[in-house]
Order: structure tokens, then sequence, then C-alpha cells
């Protein structure tokens, strides 16, 4: 594939988002909430291909699909706008899993009584994580991360008052809400639910990338040092990325749990980090639309292929390595991001000198 | 300043009064880019200070210092280039808003109003700099001049007492340099003070009110451009020094 041949096809998508900016409002608020119906009432039906036949299709919108898409949704703040790589976001899922569960068994606290907690509890555990660690770039923060997701694993294995290695069984379902009804057999409530708080993420996730917040990530994202003497206070924006991404993560968990009745520590594997990674990256790194769909991918595929049992894994690892070789930038690139891919790291230094600026303060 | 054994600057006494165009000169080396590292806090001086109308800003953060009045250029430029020209410039003015994360989130009154602020002056700053009609292009895809007019834009935007332009007119032709000669008088005449690093001794001379010339690290002079040129040490450190000399 030559390069003026990806260029082209950039345009192509640039000139479809430009299409969708010179709508008028009330179009593309009626799009959308079309759109957010579409959604609403898609476990109702039996749509042929995209069912599952091996396993209940709400089932599977609620967990691994609405979760993923959430998760990619909150990690794409991290990564994806502040350019920032986190291979222990798990960690977050788990923080919040593990406060839904402590709460609701031995407080019983009521889902909608521990979701602010747990966001909370999420955001401060990424401003604990964050604060030493931001000031570390690239491959050094990746490690940190890494090990983080694991330390809150091991942590939850090794403790009793989490549960060690059985976990924590009994989780509280949310309350009946008007007619809609919490059990264990109906899963369509528990996806409306998710889906409301995913909504709700979503608008608040644009704000922010259409405000100064969002021109700050870029900003560091593309030179840092630069966006640091333009009076961008890096250290700040990076932890807020991170502390946002921990909300949105600690929710997912939270939400997770509540449906799941129990937990155990393996519900928390490092290779759920990479998956929603891969969500993030297979969809588009950096921009909204592509990392929904790639959550939706990531989880719905396999669900999809149940069928072919083992082998399943297998092709999906094929695909991702399919898709990064001839399509690098993700299924819809930020295009920003898509040009960032080909280019080499600014020269580093502010003038001739081949010095290295002292580190990002706080 | 120094970077391992070796000083980069040594007892550098520079003054700059509000309004006035003071042009760094000196041979490579001489330690001029360090001189602005060293007021926009890239690097803290291991002695002396920075001050900014009477306040030290020496060792504060480099956000701090741009938000006190100091805003710089590139030498090599470095905008974020995958930006649009009108964006870049708003990272420049949102240097100047207050409102963050929660007034985004909730679209505040006042929020908005920043918004729109920031986006109104960079209208104004791309056409000062003269290159208002491509303010949606992203940066990377405008000519090189243009590039070097909008990292003066952006620059401006974070409302700086003082401007910092390190060699500004690098790889322009001599009809691009008349152009920048008059975008820096405008600059100053609209209430800027302007402190620029520059090799194009037509340039230095033809529009500063003042040149201080860096050698090896330490002033040499000081002065009106007419009486620098004069100056026998000046000559020396462009020209060289015959070994025979006393």
């Amino acid at each position: 594939m030559s390069w003026q041949g990806r260029l082209s096809r950039l345009d192509v998508r640039g000139r479809a988002a430009d299409g969708w900016a010179r709508l008028p409002v009330w179009a593309r608020a009626g799009a959308l909430i079309g759109l957010a119906a579409f959604f609403y009432v898609l476990p109702l039906f039996k749509v042929p291909l995209l069912d599952t036949p091996e396993s209940d299709f709400a089932s599977v919108l609620f967990y691994p699909v609405g979760v993923y898409v959430l998760m990619a949704v909150g990690l794409n703040v991290v990564v994806g706008l502040a350019g920032l790589l986190d291979l222990g976001y798990v960690a977050f899922f788990a923080i919040g899993g593990y406060t839904m569960a402590l709460l609701g068994v031995h407080a019983h606290w009521s889902f909608f009584e521990v979701l602010p907690v747990s966001i909370v509890l999420s955001v401060v555990a990424g401003v604990v994580l964050g604060t030493p660690t931001l000031r570390l770039r690239g491959d050094y923060l990746a490690i940190v991360t890494l090990g983080f997701g694991e330390i809150i694993r091991i942590t939850a294995r090794n403790s009793n008052p989490l549960g060690g290695p059985r976990g924590i069984f009994g989780i509280p379902h949310p309350p009946n809400v008007g007619g809609l009804r919490f059990g264990i057999i109906d899963p369509k409530p528990y996806y409306w639910l998710l889906l409301t708080l995913l909504i709700v993420t979503i608008a608040a996730v644009r704000r922010l990338e259409r405000s100064r917040v969002g021109r700050a990530w870029t900003a560091i994202r593309e030179d840092e040092d630069a966006a640091e003497l333009m009076g961008v206070p890096t250290f700040r924006f990076k932890l807020w990325a991170f502390a946002i991404g921990a909300g949105i993560g600690g929710m997912g968990g939270t939400v997770y749990a509540t449906k799941a009745i129990s937990i155990t520590p393996d519900n928390y594997p490092f290779i759920l980090s990479i998956l929603f990674l891969s969500a993030v990256v297979l969809g588009g790194s950096g921009n909204l639309v592509g990392v929904i769909v790639g959550g939706f991918v990531v989880a719905y595929l396999p669900e999809r292929f149940r069928g072919f049992a083992e082998l399943r894994v297998l092709v999906f690892g094929a695909a991702l390595v399919v898709m990064m070789a001839f399509r690098p930038q993700g299924l819809i690139p930020s295009r920003r991001r898509a040009i960032e891919l080909k280019e080499p790291e600014p020269a580093g230094g502010l003038g001739t000198l081949p010095a290295t600026p002292r580190q990002t303060g706080g | 300043m120094t970077f391992g054994g070796v000083t980069a600057l040594d007892t550098v006494d520079l003054v700059v009064r509000e309004g006035e165009i003071v042009a760094l000169i000196g041979p490579n080396g001489a330690g001029k880019t360090t001189v602005f590292n060293v007021v926009t806090g890239v690097f803290e001086p291991d002695d002396g200070d920075v001050r900014l109308r009477g306040a030290s800003i020496a060792g504060h953060r480099r956000y701090e210092i741009t938000r006190a009045g100091v805003a710089r250029t590139f030498q090599n430029i470095r905008l974020f280039a995958d930006m649009s020209a009108i964006e870049n410039v708003m990272v420049g003015a949102d240097a100047r808003h207050k409102t963050s994360v929660a007034g985004a989130i909730a679209r505040t009154r006042r929020h908005r109003a920043e918004e729109r602020e920031g986006r109104t002056r960079a209208v104004e700053l791309l056409d000062l700099v003269g290159i208002g009609r491509r303010g949606e292009e992203a940066a990377r895809n405008l000519p090189y001049g243009d590039q070097r007019r909008l990292e003066i834009a952006r620059a401006l935007a974070t409302g700086p007492q003082l401007l910092l332009l390190d060699e500004p007119a690098a790889g322009f032709n001599p009809r691009e340099k008349r152009g920048l000669i008059e975008l820096i008088r405008r600059i100053r005449d609209t209430g800027y003070t302007v402190l620029l690093i520059e090799h194009d001794m037509g340039l230095v001379m033809g529009m500063s009110d003042r040149v201080v010339v860096l050698d090896f690290g330490r002033k040499i002079a000081d002065g009106p451009p007419g009486a620098v040129q004069q100056d026998q040490r000046v000559i020396n450190a462009y020209l060289g020094v015959p070994a025979d000399a006393p």
C-alpha cells in the first residue's frame, strides 16, 4: 500500500467528519438520539448475523461488549488523547469491582450508593499512582503501570479481607428502578444501565476533547516541552487524564461486579489490560468513535466465533497482527494520530544545545 | 550556567527595557540560546537571577514563567504539527484561561466565554502575523515562512510582556526578511517588548534599538547598533584575533 494511498483515504475520512460538522444542530442531535435509541432496543431483537449463536445476545451486549467499550473510552483518554501508555488499566476495573463487592456485601450499600464512592476511590488511586510516575516518560510509565495492575491483583489474592483467591461472593444487584428489575435471569436492565452510563461518559469525554483540556492533551502528546513553554501545566493535565481514565475504569468495574454476584482476583488478569489497549489501538487511538468500534470488535468477535472453541483466540490474534500490519492507525483513526505514526519524534533540545531539559516539573 | 565542566554563560548582565527591540548576537556557541533557556526556565541558573518587572522568575516552573509574561519561539520550529494553526494559537491563549476540566464538562458560562475569547484572539493574532487565511490548516502543511509566523502568533497569544524570538529570520529570503522586520516593528508598536537572537546583521542593525553581543558566554558589548558595529572587541570576536596580536 502506497503512502499516498493511505493519505488519500484519510482525506476521505476527514471529509466525512467535516460533513458531519456542517450538518445543522437539529440534524446532528436527531441522528445521535436515533443512534442511542437503536442501542437501547438492540437486545430486544435477534438481529440476523449480529446475533451470537452460542451465547445470549443481551448478555454479550452487557459483558464483554458494553464493558469493553466503556473501558476503551476511558483508556482512550489516557493513551489516545494524552499519549500516556498505561499497561495496567485493569487495576482500576478491579478497584471498582472490589469497592462494589466490599461495600455491597459488608455495608449493604446499593449499587447507586457505591458508584460515586467507587469512582472517587479509583480517581484517588489514579492520582496516587500518577503523581510519582507521570514524571517518567514513555517506556518507564508503561512498566510502572504494568506493575501496578499486577500489584492490585496480587494484593487481592493475598488479603483476607478481600477474600483471598476465592474472592467475594454475594454482591448485591442494584435495587429495582421503576419497572426495571435487576435480577439474575434477565441481563437487559444491566445493559440499559451500562448504556446510560456509557452515554453520559462519552458526552463528558467529548466535551473535554473539544476544550482547552483536549488541546492541552494533544499539545503534550505532540511536543511536551513546547507545550510546557506555551504555558500548559503538562504534569497537571497528564494527571487529569490519568485520573479521569481511572474514574471511568472504576465505573466499569463497579457495573461489572454488581451483575457478576461474585468476583475473584482471576477476573482481573494482565491480559485484560492488553485487551482494553487492543480495543483502543485497533479502533483508532485518539478517536472516540474509533475506540467505541474497537471495543465492540475486540469484545464481540470472540463471542461471535465461540463455535470455533479454542481456535478463536488464535484467529483473534492473527486478525490483530494482520490489522496492525495493514492499518496501524486503527479502524477509524484520529486524523492527527494517523500522521504522527509516520513521523519521527521531534528533535530533542530547545535550540542548538544537545541538552536534556530538566524533568517536567509538577 | 554550566554543563558538566563547560561554562556556557558567565556573568551575563542583560537588561531589556519595556518597549525595546533588543538583539542578542554573537558567534556560534556564544550562549545566545542558553540565555533564552535560562530566562524561560528550561535551565535553572547556577547563580544569579532573572527578573521580570522586578519579580524574580529564576527557577520557577516553565509554564509559570510563561504565564508570568515571557513567551518564546524556537530556533528549530516546534509547533504542534498536526493541530490546526488556530488550535496552535489557542493553546497559547489557554495560558491565560482559568477554567479547566470541571468547566469543560459542565460547559459553564465562563468556560464558553474563555473558549470564544481564545478563538477570537487566535484569529486576530493570525491576522496580525499575516496568515489569517490559513487558520484551519494543519500547522505541518503551512509553508516554512508561515510556520515561523505561526510560532510568533502562538507566543503572543500567551499575553507576554517580553517576547523572545530565536532566529526568526532563519531560512528567509530577502523579501521575507523585510516582511519580518515590518512584523516585529508592528508587534513592538502594539505594546510588546522584543528580545531576539539573529545572525542576519542587516536585519539586526536595521531594526534593533540596542544590540548585545555575547562571546564565549560573556557579554562583550551592549549599545546602539552603530556603536556596537565599531567596537573592536566585537570585530575581534567575529573575525578572530591574529595570533601575534597584543
